[in-house]
Protein backbone atom coordinates (compact mmCIF):
# COMPACT_ATOMS: atom_id res chain seq x y z
CA UNK A 1 0.00 0.00 0.00
CA UNK A 2 1.77 3.39 -0.96
CA UNK A 3 0.68 6.84 -1.09
CA UNK A 4 0.07 6.74 -5.06
CA UNK A 5 -2.61 4.12 -4.76
CA UNK A 6 -4.37 5.13 -1.59
CA UNK A 7 -4.92 8.96 -2.46
CA UNK A 8 -6.98 8.56 -5.73
CA UNK A 9 -8.86 6.16 -3.21
CA UNK A 10 -9.12 9.02 -0.87
CA UNK A 11 -10.17 11.74 -3.40
CA UNK A 12 -12.58 9.37 -4.97
CA UNK A 13 -14.15 8.59 -2.03
CA UNK A 14 -14.07 12.53 -0.89
CA UNK A 15 -15.85 13.16 -4.18
CA UNK A 16 -18.37 11.07 -3.40
CA UNK A 17 -19.17 11.92 0.12
CA UNK A 18 -19.30 16.00 -1.24
CA UNK A 19 -21.89 15.15 -3.28
CA UNK A 20 -23.62 13.11 -0.65
CA UNK A 21 -22.93 15.78 1.72
CA UNK A 22 -24.53 18.88 -0.77
CA UNK A 23 -27.29 16.56 -1.37
CA UNK A 24 -28.28 15.65 2.03
CA UNK A 25 -27.69 19.60 2.79
CA UNK A 26 -30.28 20.75 0.41
CA UNK A 27 -33.23 17.96 1.33
CA UNK A 28 -32.04 19.16 5.00
CA UNK A 29 -32.99 22.78 4.04
CA UNK A 30 -36.39 22.28 2.72
CA UNK A 31 -37.37 19.85 5.75
CA UNK A 32 -36.04 22.46 7.63
CA UNK A 33 -33.91 20.03 9.85
CA UNK A 34 -29.96 20.59 10.62
CA UNK A 35 -27.93 19.44 7.94
CA UNK A 36 -26.29 16.56 10.93
CA UNK A 37 -29.69 15.26 11.58
CA UNK A 38 -30.47 15.01 7.37
CA UNK A 39 -27.72 12.93 7.53
CA UNK A 40 -28.34 11.19 10.61
CA UNK A 41 -31.58 10.09 9.28
CA UNK A 42 -30.70 9.42 5.87
CA UNK A 43 -27.72 7.02 7.24
CA UNK A 44 -30.78 5.22 9.19
CA UNK A 45 -32.82 4.92 6.32
CA UNK A 46 -33.62 1.53 4.66
CA UNK A 47 -33.43 3.41 1.39
CA UNK A 48 -30.19 4.35 2.00
CA UNK A 49 -28.75 0.49 2.87
CA UNK A 50 -30.50 -1.06 0.21
CA UNK A 51 -28.77 1.23 -2.41
CA UNK A 52 -25.54 0.29 -0.15
CA UNK A 53 -26.78 -3.31 -0.57
CA UNK A 54 -26.92 -3.22 -4.39
CA UNK A 55 -23.49 -1.79 -4.53
CA UNK A 56 -22.28 -4.50 -2.36
CA UNK A 57 -24.30 -7.68 -3.88
CA UNK A 58 -23.52 -6.50 -7.26
CA UNK A 59 -19.52 -6.57 -6.69
CA UNK A 60 -19.79 -9.10 -4.48
CA UNK A 61 -21.45 -11.77 -7.12
CA UNK A 62 -18.61 -10.58 -9.40
CA UNK A 63 -15.76 -11.50 -6.93
CA UNK A 64 -17.88 -14.41 -6.07
CA UNK A 65 -18.05 -15.73 -9.60
CA UNK A 66 -14.80 -14.85 -11.26
CA UNK A 67 -12.82 -16.80 -7.98
CA UNK A 68 -15.53 -18.92 -6.38
CA UNK A 69 -17.97 -20.31 -8.04
CA UNK A 70 -18.50 -23.05 -10.78
CA UNK A 71 -19.21 -20.77 -13.78
CA UNK A 72 -16.34 -20.95 -16.48
CA UNK A 73 -17.85 -17.87 -18.48
CA UNK A 74 -16.83 -15.76 -15.62
CA UNK A 75 -13.39 -17.34 -14.73
CA UNK A 76 -11.73 -15.72 -17.61
CA UNK A 77 -12.61 -12.40 -16.70
CA UNK A 78 -10.41 -10.40 -13.95
CA UNK A 79 -11.72 -9.91 -10.59
CA UNK A 80 -13.29 -6.37 -8.87
CA UNK A 81 -9.58 -6.53 -6.90
CA UNK A 82 -7.63 -6.86 -9.90
CA UNK A 83 -9.53 -4.02 -11.91
CA UNK A 84 -9.31 -1.55 -9.51
CA UNK A 85 -5.60 -2.59 -8.39
CA UNK A 86 -4.73 -1.59 -12.21
CA UNK A 87 -6.70 1.45 -12.57
CA UNK A 88 -5.07 2.76 -9.48
CA UNK A 89 -1.36 1.02 -10.41
CA UNK A 90 1.72 3.97 -10.66
CA UNK A 91 3.28 0.76 -12.99
CA UNK A 92 -0.02 -0.46 -14.86
CA UNK A 93 0.37 -4.14 -16.14
CA UNK A 94 -1.57 -3.32 -19.03
CA UNK A 95 -0.81 -0.47 -20.22
CA UNK A 96 -3.33 1.80 -18.77
CA UNK A 97 -4.44 3.72 -15.30
CA UNK A 98 -5.05 6.85 -13.98
CA UNK A 99 -1.55 7.59 -13.84
CA UNK A 100 -0.78 6.93 -17.62
CA UNK A 101 -1.15 9.25 -20.24
CA UNK A 102 -3.08 7.29 -22.76
CA UNK A 103 -5.99 7.16 -20.19
CA UNK A 104 -6.98 10.82 -20.62
CA UNK A 105 -6.55 10.90 -24.23
CA UNK A 106 -9.02 8.08 -24.86
CA UNK A 107 -11.08 9.77 -22.51
CA UNK A 108 -10.58 13.26 -24.41
CA UNK A 109 -11.09 11.93 -27.85
CA UNK A 110 -14.24 10.54 -26.64
CA UNK A 111 -15.58 13.20 -24.55
CA UNK A 112 -15.06 15.56 -27.24
CA UNK A 113 -16.28 13.62 -29.98
CA UNK A 114 -19.63 13.41 -27.76
CA UNK A 115 -19.88 16.60 -27.05
CA UNK A 116 -19.16 17.98 -30.77
CA UNK A 117 -22.09 15.32 -31.87
CA UNK A 118 -24.20 16.37 -28.85
CA UNK A 119 -24.15 20.51 -29.61
CA UNK A 120 -24.32 19.61 -33.26
CA UNK A 121 -27.73 17.37 -32.69
CA UNK A 122 -28.91 20.07 -30.28
CA UNK A 123 -28.50 22.97 -32.59
CA UNK A 124 -29.72 21.37 -35.36
CA UNK A 125 -32.20 19.37 -34.03
CA UNK A 126 -34.19 21.25 -31.77
CA UNK A 127 -35.49 24.14 -34.31
CA UNK A 128 -36.09 21.22 -36.30
CA UNK A 129 -38.16 19.68 -33.88
CA UNK A 130 -40.09 22.94 -33.19
CA UNK A 131 -40.44 23.49 -37.10
CA UNK A 132 -42.29 20.45 -37.82
CA UNK A 133 -44.49 21.08 -34.22
CA UNK A 134 -45.23 24.67 -35.62
CA UNK A 135 -46.24 24.04 -39.26
CA UNK A 136 -48.25 22.04 -40.24
CA UNK A 137 -46.53 21.85 -43.93
CA UNK A 138 -43.48 21.06 -42.88
CA UNK A 139 -44.36 18.53 -40.72
CA UNK A 140 -46.36 16.65 -44.07
CA UNK A 141 -43.04 16.95 -45.20
CA UNK A 142 -40.33 15.68 -43.32
CA UNK A 143 -42.17 13.39 -40.62
CA UNK A 144 -42.83 10.28 -43.18
CA UNK A 145 -38.78 11.13 -44.05
CA UNK A 146 -37.78 11.41 -40.73
CA UNK A 147 -39.30 7.77 -39.73
CA UNK A 148 -37.77 6.41 -42.55
CA UNK A 149 -34.33 7.01 -41.81
CA UNK A 150 -34.68 7.08 -38.07
CA UNK A 151 -34.67 3.39 -37.30
CA UNK A 152 -31.94 2.23 -39.41
CA UNK A 153 -29.13 1.61 -36.57
CA UNK A 154 -25.83 4.01 -36.35
CA UNK A 155 -23.85 1.06 -37.20
CA UNK A 156 -25.15 0.45 -40.38
CA UNK A 157 -24.18 4.32 -41.05
CA UNK A 158 -20.56 3.52 -41.01
CA UNK A 159 -19.04 2.68 -44.09
CA UNK A 160 -21.32 5.30 -46.23
CA UNK A 161 -20.20 7.71 -43.81
CA UNK A 162 -16.50 6.89 -44.40
CA UNK A 163 -17.12 7.07 -48.01
CA UNK A 164 -18.51 10.33 -47.70
CA UNK A 165 -16.77 12.58 -45.33
CA UNK A 166 -12.78 12.94 -45.54
CA UNK A 167 -11.61 10.68 -42.92
CA UNK A 168 -12.76 8.48 -40.08
CA UNK A 169 -13.03 11.58 -37.24
CA UNK A 170 -15.91 13.21 -39.28
CA UNK A 171 -17.33 9.72 -39.96
CA UNK A 172 -17.60 8.81 -36.00
CA UNK A 173 -18.74 12.13 -35.33
CA UNK A 174 -21.36 11.84 -37.85
CA UNK A 175 -22.58 8.57 -36.90
CA UNK A 176 -23.00 9.86 -33.41
CA UNK A 177 -24.56 12.85 -34.54
CA UNK A 178 -26.97 11.56 -36.59
CA UNK A 179 -28.78 9.43 -33.74
CA UNK A 180 -28.80 12.45 -30.85
CA UNK A 181 -30.46 14.12 -34.03
CA UNK A 182 -33.51 12.39 -34.35
CA UNK A 183 -33.68 11.66 -30.65
CA UNK A 184 -33.96 15.16 -30.18
CA UNK A 185 -35.95 16.44 -33.32
CA UNK A 186 -38.95 13.57 -32.24
CA UNK A 187 -38.78 15.11 -28.47
CA UNK A 188 -38.66 18.23 -29.46
CA UNK A 189 -41.83 17.93 -31.64
CA UNK A 190 -43.47 15.79 -29.34
CA UNK A 191 -43.07 19.01 -26.66
CA UNK A 192 -44.67 21.31 -29.32
CA UNK A 193 -47.48 18.95 -29.72
CA UNK A 194 -48.16 18.36 -26.27
CA UNK A 195 -48.79 22.03 -25.47
CA UNK A 196 -52.39 22.46 -24.28
CA UNK A 197 -54.10 24.38 -27.55
CA UNK A 198 -55.79 26.59 -24.96
CA UNK A 199 -52.52 28.03 -24.64
CA UNK A 200 -52.09 29.04 -28.19
CA UNK A 201 -55.97 29.99 -27.98
CA UNK A 202 -55.46 32.47 -25.01
CA UNK A 203 -52.04 34.10 -26.64
CA UNK A 204 -53.95 34.83 -29.81
CA UNK A 205 -57.02 36.92 -28.20
CA UNK A 206 -54.88 38.82 -26.62
CA UNK A 207 -53.21 39.75 -29.59
CA UNK A 208 -49.76 37.83 -30.18
CA UNK A 209 -47.94 37.77 -33.25
CA UNK A 210 -46.50 34.22 -34.59
CA UNK A 211 -43.08 35.33 -33.45
CA UNK A 212 -44.52 36.19 -29.82
CA UNK A 213 -46.31 33.08 -29.59
CA UNK A 214 -43.18 31.25 -30.79
CA UNK A 215 -40.87 33.00 -28.07
CA UNK A 216 -43.69 32.95 -25.83
CA UNK A 217 -45.58 29.36 -25.79
CA UNK A 218 -44.04 27.18 -28.03
CA UNK A 219 -40.55 27.00 -26.47
CA UNK A 220 -41.00 27.29 -23.08
CA UNK A 221 -44.39 24.87 -23.35
CA UNK A 222 -42.47 22.34 -24.98
CA UNK A 223 -38.80 22.72 -22.55
CA UNK A 224 -39.75 19.99 -20.35
CA UNK A 225 -39.82 17.68 -23.04
CA UNK A 226 -36.51 18.84 -25.13
CA UNK A 227 -34.58 18.74 -21.95
CA UNK A 228 -35.91 14.78 -21.24
CA UNK A 229 -35.02 14.22 -25.29
CA UNK A 230 -32.06 16.14 -24.71
CA UNK A 231 -31.00 13.91 -21.45
CA UNK A 232 -31.82 10.65 -23.83
CA UNK A 233 -30.03 11.94 -26.86
CA UNK A 234 -26.82 12.39 -24.74
CA UNK A 235 -27.06 8.37 -23.95
CA UNK A 236 -27.72 7.68 -27.20
CA UNK A 237 -25.12 9.45 -28.35
CA UNK A 238 -22.46 8.07 -26.01
CA UNK A 239 -23.48 4.66 -27.25
CA UNK A 240 -23.27 4.88 -30.86
CA UNK A 241 -20.15 6.83 -30.39
CA UNK A 242 -18.83 3.81 -28.48
CA UNK A 243 -19.84 1.54 -31.48
CA UNK A 244 -18.59 3.80 -33.79
CA UNK A 245 -14.85 4.14 -32.36
CA UNK A 246 -15.33 0.29 -32.01
CA UNK A 247 -14.83 -0.40 -35.83
CA UNK A 248 -13.32 2.94 -36.86
CA UNK A 249 -10.86 5.17 -35.07
CA UNK A 250 -7.22 5.43 -33.60
CA UNK A 251 -8.52 6.69 -30.12
CA UNK A 252 -11.15 6.90 -27.57
CA UNK A 253 -13.23 4.59 -24.83
CA UNK A 254 -14.73 2.45 -27.47
CA UNK A 255 -11.23 2.15 -28.79
CA UNK A 256 -9.89 1.28 -26.00
CA UNK A 257 -12.54 -1.34 -24.80
CA UNK A 258 -11.95 -3.11 -28.14
CA UNK A 259 -8.28 -3.35 -27.67
CA UNK A 260 -8.24 -4.39 -24.82
CA UNK A 261 -10.19 -7.47 -26.57
CA UNK A 262 -7.80 -8.09 -29.15
CA UNK A 263 -5.09 -7.69 -27.04
CA UNK A 264 -6.29 -9.73 -24.68
CA UNK A 265 -6.24 -6.47 -21.90
CA UNK A 266 -9.19 -7.84 -20.19
CA UNK A 267 -8.58 -5.36 -16.64
CA UNK A 268 -8.61 -2.64 -19.62
CA UNK A 269 -12.07 -3.49 -21.11
CA UNK A 270 -13.14 -3.10 -17.54
CA UNK A 271 -11.67 0.05 -16.97
CA UNK A 272 -12.71 1.66 -19.88
CA UNK A 273 -16.73 0.42 -19.05
CA UNK A 274 -16.63 1.41 -15.85
CA UNK A 275 -15.34 4.94 -17.12
CA UNK A 276 -18.10 5.44 -19.31
CA UNK A 277 -19.93 5.21 -16.91
CA UNK A 278 -19.01 7.58 -14.75
CA UNK A 279 -19.10 9.86 -17.81
CA UNK A 280 -22.36 9.13 -18.53
CA UNK A 281 -23.93 9.88 -15.41
CA UNK A 282 -22.11 13.07 -15.57
CA UNK A 283 -23.10 14.13 -18.59
CA UNK A 284 -26.69 13.52 -17.82
CA UNK A 285 -26.62 15.47 -14.51
CA UNK A 286 -24.86 18.38 -16.05
CA UNK A 287 -28.11 18.93 -18.28
CA UNK A 288 -30.68 17.78 -15.97
CA UNK A 289 -29.25 21.00 -14.14
CA UNK A 290 -29.10 22.88 -17.01
CA UNK A 291 -32.89 22.01 -17.13
CA UNK A 292 -33.83 22.82 -13.68
CA UNK A 293 -32.38 25.95 -13.83
CA UNK A 294 -34.27 27.05 -17.11
CA UNK A 295 -37.39 25.14 -15.55
CA UNK A 296 -38.46 26.66 -12.28
CA UNK A 297 -41.75 26.89 -12.82
CA UNK A 298 -41.52 23.23 -13.68
CA UNK A 299 -40.38 22.33 -10.15
CA UNK A 300 -43.46 24.32 -9.21
CA UNK A 301 -45.78 22.57 -11.03
CA UNK A 302 -44.44 18.80 -10.20
CA UNK A 303 -44.94 20.36 -6.75
CA UNK A 304 -41.50 18.77 -5.84
CA UNK A 305 -40.02 21.03 -3.58
CA UNK A 306 -42.37 24.34 -4.03
CA UNK A 307 -45.10 25.47 -1.67
CA UNK A 308 -48.98 26.11 -2.70
CA UNK A 309 -50.48 28.84 -0.89
CA UNK A 310 -54.43 28.13 -0.01
CA UNK A 311 -56.81 30.80 0.52
CA UNK B 1 -60.47 51.50 -12.94
CA UNK B 2 -63.91 51.75 -14.84
CA UNK B 3 -64.56 50.43 -18.23
CA UNK B 4 -65.97 52.65 -20.51
CA UNK B 5 -69.58 52.04 -21.29
CA UNK B 6 -69.90 50.63 -24.75
CA UNK B 7 -69.58 47.02 -26.09
CA UNK B 8 -73.30 46.82 -26.80
CA UNK B 9 -73.66 43.06 -29.17
CA UNK B 10 -76.79 42.79 -30.76
CA UNK B 11 -77.16 39.32 -32.60
CA UNK B 12 -79.82 38.88 -34.88
CA UNK B 13 -80.77 35.61 -36.01
CA UNK B 14 -78.24 33.59 -35.34
CA UNK B 15 -77.96 30.18 -36.89
CA UNK B 16 -75.49 27.28 -36.40
CA UNK B 17 -75.67 23.66 -37.86
CA UNK B 18 -72.64 21.02 -36.95
CA UNK B 19 -71.94 18.16 -38.93
CA UNK B 20 -70.71 15.07 -37.55
CA UNK B 21 -69.79 12.12 -39.90
CA UNK B 22 -72.68 9.43 -40.10
CA UNK B 23 -75.15 11.63 -37.91
CA UNK B 24 -77.81 13.79 -38.63
CA UNK B 25 -76.48 17.60 -38.81
CA UNK B 26 -77.42 18.87 -35.46
CA UNK B 27 -78.89 22.64 -35.37
CA UNK B 28 -77.67 24.10 -32.76
CA UNK B 29 -78.88 27.63 -33.06
CA UNK B 30 -81.49 28.68 -34.80
CA UNK B 31 -83.13 32.25 -35.13
CA UNK B 32 -81.16 33.44 -31.82
CA UNK B 33 -82.12 36.90 -31.52
CA UNK B 34 -80.03 38.65 -28.14
CA UNK B 35 -78.66 42.07 -26.94
CA UNK B 36 -75.97 42.20 -24.79
CA UNK B 37 -76.57 45.68 -22.63
CA UNK B 38 -73.42 47.56 -22.46
CA UNK B 39 -72.21 48.04 -18.65
CA UNK B 40 -74.43 45.32 -17.17
CA UNK B 41 -74.10 42.07 -16.37
CA UNK B 42 -75.85 39.75 -18.41
CA UNK B 43 -76.30 35.74 -17.82
CA UNK B 44 -76.98 33.27 -20.38
CA UNK B 45 -78.45 30.53 -18.85
CA UNK B 46 -79.79 27.11 -20.48
CA UNK B 47 -79.59 23.37 -19.53
CA UNK B 48 -76.24 21.55 -20.37
CA UNK B 49 -75.63 21.07 -24.50
CA UNK B 50 -78.29 23.81 -25.55
CA UNK B 51 -75.43 25.54 -27.12
CA UNK B 52 -74.22 28.24 -24.72
CA UNK B 53 -70.86 28.05 -25.39
CA UNK B 54 -71.48 27.88 -29.29
CA UNK B 55 -73.07 31.40 -28.88
CA UNK B 56 -69.96 32.33 -26.80
CA UNK B 57 -67.32 31.03 -29.01
CA UNK B 58 -69.17 32.64 -32.11
CA UNK B 59 -69.19 36.04 -30.23
CA UNK B 60 -65.55 35.76 -29.03
CA UNK B 61 -64.46 35.11 -32.78
CA UNK B 62 -63.06 32.01 -32.87
CA UNK B 63 -66.13 30.16 -35.03
CA UNK B 64 -68.42 31.93 -37.31
CA UNK B 65 -72.21 31.46 -37.75
CA UNK B 66 -73.85 29.86 -40.60
CA UNK B 67 -76.40 32.86 -40.69
CA UNK B 68 -77.56 36.03 -39.03
CA UNK B 69 -75.70 39.39 -38.01
CA UNK B 70 -73.56 40.26 -34.94
CA UNK B 71 -72.79 43.95 -34.09
CA UNK B 72 -70.31 45.43 -31.79
CA UNK B 73 -71.52 48.61 -31.00
CA UNK B 74 -72.83 49.26 -34.33
CA UNK B 75 -70.24 47.75 -36.63
CA UNK B 76 -69.99 44.18 -37.67
CA UNK B 77 -67.98 41.95 -36.00
CA UNK B 78 -65.02 39.75 -37.45
CA UNK B 79 -62.37 37.51 -36.07
CA UNK B 80 -61.18 37.46 -32.64
CA UNK B 81 -60.17 40.68 -30.86
CA UNK B 82 -59.66 42.33 -27.68
CA UNK B 83 -62.54 44.36 -27.62
CA UNK B 84 -64.17 41.12 -26.68
CA UNK B 85 -61.90 38.63 -24.13
CA UNK B 86 -62.91 35.39 -23.31
CA UNK B 87 -62.03 33.67 -19.70
CA UNK B 88 -62.26 29.80 -20.19
CA UNK B 89 -63.82 26.85 -18.31
CA UNK B 90 -60.73 25.92 -17.81
CA UNK B 91 -57.65 28.11 -16.26
CA UNK B 92 -55.16 28.52 -19.56
CA UNK B 93 -52.74 30.65 -17.63
CA UNK B 94 -49.33 29.82 -19.23
CA UNK B 95 -47.71 27.92 -16.56
CA UNK B 96 -43.99 28.88 -17.56
CA UNK B 97 -44.82 32.59 -16.64
CA UNK B 98 -45.36 34.33 -13.26
CA UNK B 99 -48.67 35.64 -12.31
CA UNK B 100 -47.80 39.33 -12.90
CA UNK B 101 -45.75 37.63 -16.49
CA UNK B 102 -48.93 36.61 -17.33
CA UNK B 103 -51.00 39.75 -16.69
CA UNK B 104 -48.58 41.84 -18.81
CA UNK B 105 -48.68 39.73 -22.00
CA UNK B 106 -51.45 41.42 -23.46
CA UNK B 107 -50.82 44.98 -23.64
CA UNK B 108 -47.14 44.22 -23.93
CA UNK B 109 -47.44 42.00 -27.13
CA UNK B 110 -49.65 44.67 -28.60
CA UNK B 111 -47.10 47.22 -27.61
CA UNK B 112 -49.68 49.09 -25.99
CA UNK B 113 -48.00 49.72 -22.69
CA UNK B 114 -44.19 49.62 -22.56
CA UNK B 115 -43.14 47.10 -19.68
CA UNK B 116 -42.83 49.42 -17.02
CA UNK B 117 -46.51 50.95 -17.86
CA UNK B 118 -47.66 47.39 -18.06
CA UNK B 119 -46.42 46.23 -14.92
CA UNK B 120 -48.07 49.05 -12.78
CA UNK B 121 -51.35 48.69 -14.44
CA UNK B 122 -50.83 45.38 -13.62
CA UNK B 123 -50.12 46.20 -10.00
CA UNK B 124 -53.29 48.01 -9.73
CA UNK B 125 -55.29 45.04 -11.16
CA UNK B 126 -53.90 42.41 -9.25
CA UNK B 127 -54.56 44.60 -5.95
CA UNK B 128 -58.22 44.68 -7.02
CA UNK B 129 -58.72 40.73 -7.44
CA UNK B 130 -56.73 40.46 -3.84
CA UNK B 131 -53.83 38.78 -5.65
CA UNK B 132 -51.35 41.55 -5.35
CA UNK B 133 -48.55 39.15 -2.93
CA UNK B 134 -48.43 36.56 -5.62
CA UNK B 135 -47.52 38.64 -8.52
CA UNK B 136 -44.68 36.69 -8.50
CA UNK B 137 -45.69 32.84 -7.67
CA UNK B 138 -46.21 31.09 -10.72
CA UNK B 139 -49.65 29.48 -11.10
CA UNK B 140 -49.00 26.18 -9.91
CA UNK B 141 -48.41 27.88 -6.94
CA UNK B 142 -51.71 29.26 -6.58
CA UNK B 143 -55.05 27.59 -5.57
CA UNK B 144 -57.78 26.96 -8.07
CA UNK B 145 -59.90 30.10 -6.94
CA UNK B 146 -56.81 32.26 -6.87
CA UNK B 147 -55.84 31.08 -10.67
CA UNK B 148 -59.28 31.99 -11.90
CA UNK B 149 -58.87 35.59 -10.36
CA UNK B 150 -55.68 35.88 -12.21
CA UNK B 151 -56.71 35.08 -14.99
CA UNK B 152 -59.96 37.95 -14.81
CA UNK B 153 -56.84 39.66 -14.26
CA UNK B 154 -54.99 39.05 -17.35
CA UNK B 155 -58.35 39.95 -19.50
CA UNK B 156 -59.13 43.16 -17.59
CA UNK B 157 -56.08 44.85 -18.20
CA UNK B 158 -56.76 44.84 -21.19
CA UNK B 159 -59.93 47.05 -21.03
CA UNK B 160 -61.97 44.95 -23.41
CA UNK B 161 -65.57 46.62 -24.36
CA UNK B 162 -67.21 42.99 -23.95
CA UNK B 163 -66.38 40.00 -21.33
CA UNK B 164 -67.19 36.90 -21.84
CA UNK B 165 -66.86 34.26 -19.33
CA UNK B 166 -67.64 30.88 -19.69
CA UNK B 167 -68.80 28.79 -16.75
CA UNK B 168 -65.23 30.63 -15.11
CA UNK B 169 -66.29 28.79 -11.75
CA UNK B 170 -66.93 25.71 -13.01
CA UNK B 171 -64.78 22.46 -11.72
CA UNK B 172 -64.32 24.98 -8.12
CA UNK B 173 -65.57 23.18 -5.01
CA UNK B 174 -68.61 24.92 -3.14
CA UNK B 175 -67.20 27.51 -0.90
CA UNK B 176 -64.65 28.72 -3.09
CA UNK B 177 -67.28 29.00 -5.92
CA UNK B 178 -69.49 31.11 -3.46
CA UNK B 179 -66.49 33.23 -2.56
CA UNK B 180 -65.75 33.43 -5.65
CA UNK B 181 -69.18 34.91 -7.15
CA UNK B 182 -69.08 37.57 -4.14
CA UNK B 183 -65.39 38.25 -5.39
CA UNK B 184 -66.16 38.86 -8.75
CA UNK B 185 -69.57 40.78 -7.82
CA UNK B 186 -67.29 42.86 -6.25
CA UNK B 187 -65.02 43.56 -9.40
CA UNK B 188 -67.77 44.03 -11.50
CA UNK B 189 -69.72 46.36 -9.76
CA UNK B 190 -66.41 48.60 -9.20
CA UNK B 191 -65.83 48.01 -13.17
CA UNK B 192 -69.06 47.73 -15.04
CA UNK B 193 -67.39 46.04 -17.64
CA UNK B 194 -70.31 44.76 -19.77
CA UNK B 195 -69.94 41.26 -19.11
CA UNK B 196 -71.70 37.86 -20.52
CA UNK B 197 -71.48 35.31 -17.73
CA UNK B 198 -72.60 31.90 -18.77
CA UNK B 199 -73.63 29.42 -16.10
CA UNK B 200 -75.88 26.31 -15.62
CA UNK B 201 -76.72 27.13 -11.60
CA UNK B 202 -79.51 29.42 -11.47
CA UNK B 203 -78.40 30.21 -8.05
CA UNK B 204 -75.55 32.08 -9.42
CA UNK B 205 -77.23 33.27 -12.25
CA UNK B 206 -79.80 35.19 -9.97
CA UNK B 207 -76.66 36.19 -7.52
CA UNK B 208 -74.82 38.17 -9.74
CA UNK B 209 -77.16 38.99 -12.75
CA UNK B 210 -78.62 42.41 -14.07
CA UNK B 211 -80.21 40.68 -16.41
CA UNK B 212 -80.70 36.87 -17.20
CA UNK B 213 -81.16 35.41 -20.62
CA UNK B 214 -82.63 31.56 -20.74
CA UNK B 215 -81.96 29.92 -23.31
CA UNK B 216 -84.03 27.09 -25.15
CA UNK B 217 -82.88 23.11 -25.68
CA UNK B 218 -81.70 22.24 -28.84
CA UNK B 219 -82.27 24.44 -31.29
CA UNK B 220 -80.86 27.49 -28.81
CA UNK B 221 -82.86 30.07 -29.06
CA UNK B 222 -83.59 32.98 -26.15
CA UNK B 223 -86.44 32.03 -24.77
CA UNK B 224 -86.98 34.61 -21.93
CA UNK B 225 -85.49 37.49 -20.71
CA UNK B 226 -85.60 38.20 -16.71
CA UNK B 227 -85.00 41.67 -15.16
CA UNK B 228 -82.89 40.95 -11.57
CA UNK B 229 -83.89 44.16 -10.08
CA UNK B 230 -81.99 43.32 -6.91
CA UNK B 231 -79.86 46.10 -5.50
CA UNK B 232 -76.57 46.63 -5.58
CA UNK B 233 -74.00 46.55 -3.99
CA UNK B 234 -75.15 42.86 -3.47
CA UNK B 235 -74.11 40.19 -0.81
CA UNK B 236 -75.31 36.73 0.52
CA UNK B 237 -78.27 38.32 1.99
CA UNK B 238 -79.92 38.78 -1.47
CA UNK B 239 -79.76 34.85 -1.16
CA UNK B 240 -82.64 34.74 1.15
CA UNK B 241 -84.84 37.89 0.05
CA UNK B 242 -88.48 37.75 -1.07
CA UNK B 243 -87.76 39.13 -4.64
CA UNK B 244 -85.08 36.79 -4.84
CA UNK B 245 -87.60 33.62 -3.91
CA UNK B 246 -89.82 35.15 -6.54
CA UNK B 247 -87.31 35.49 -9.49
CA UNK B 248 -85.93 31.85 -8.55
CA UNK B 249 -89.31 30.52 -9.06
CA UNK B 250 -89.99 32.23 -12.43
CA UNK B 251 -86.72 31.17 -14.00
CA UNK B 252 -87.10 27.60 -13.01
CA UNK B 253 -90.41 27.20 -14.51
CA UNK B 254 -88.67 28.00 -18.07
CA UNK B 255 -85.35 26.22 -17.04
CA UNK B 256 -87.34 22.93 -15.83
CA UNK B 257 -89.58 23.11 -19.12
CA UNK B 258 -86.12 23.22 -21.43
CA UNK B 259 -84.21 21.01 -18.83
CA UNK B 260 -87.08 17.99 -19.69
CA UNK B 261 -86.29 17.92 -22.88
CA UNK B 262 -82.75 16.54 -22.75
CA UNK B 263 -84.21 14.17 -20.15
CA UNK B 264 -87.98 13.50 -22.46
CA UNK B 265 -91.56 13.86 -21.20
CA UNK B 266 -92.00 12.12 -18.28
CA UNK B 267 -90.07 13.67 -15.83
CA UNK B 268 -92.53 14.58 -12.50
CA UNK B 269 -89.58 14.80 -10.30
CA UNK B 270 -89.32 18.15 -12.40
CA UNK B 271 -93.07 19.38 -11.84
CA UNK B 272 -92.96 18.77 -7.70
CA UNK B 273 -90.20 20.34 -7.76
CA UNK B 274 -91.35 23.40 -9.26
CA UNK B 275 -94.79 23.29 -7.63
CA UNK B 276 -92.67 22.95 -4.36
CA UNK B 277 -90.73 26.37 -5.05
CA UNK B 278 -93.82 28.33 -5.82
CA UNK B 279 -95.33 26.96 -2.48
CA UNK B 280 -92.52 28.19 -0.95
CA UNK B 281 -91.67 31.71 -2.26
CA UNK B 282 -95.84 32.10 -1.82
CA UNK B 283 -95.65 31.39 1.75
CA UNK B 284 -92.93 34.02 2.10
CA UNK B 285 -94.89 36.47 0.38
Amino acid sequence: MNIYFVLPLFVILSFIFFIFYRQQKRLAHYSGISTLSQIKKTLTSQRFWLVILGFVLTIGFWYAAVYWLPFDAFHRLPGPDEVVIEWLSRDPYYGISIYTKEYYVHILYSTYRATVSFLLATILGVPFGLLMGWSRRFYEYSFPLVEMIRPIPPLAWVPLSILMLPGVEPAVIFVTFLVAFFVTTLNTLLGVQSIDQAYFRAALCLGASSKEILYDVVIPGSLPYIFTGLQISMGAAWFSLVAGEMIAAQYGLGYLIWQGYSLVKYPTIIIGMVTLGFIGYGSSAVIRYVGKRLMAWREQELGGLGVTYEE
Amino acid sequence: MRCEKSGRIEVSNLCKRFHKAGKDPLQVLQNCTLTIEPGKLNVLIGPSGCGKSTLANILAGYDSPDSGEITIDGSPLKGPGTDRLMVFQETALWPWMTVMENVIFGPTVRGEMSKKEAREEATRILELVGLQDFKDKYPAQLSGGMQRRAELARALINRPKVMIMDEPFRGLDDLTRELMQEYYLKIFEKTNCTTLFITTELEEAIFLADRILIMTFLPGRIKTIIDVDLPRPRNYHVLTSKKYLQIKAEALEYLIEEGRKCFGEDCNIANTMVDEFRRQADNRH
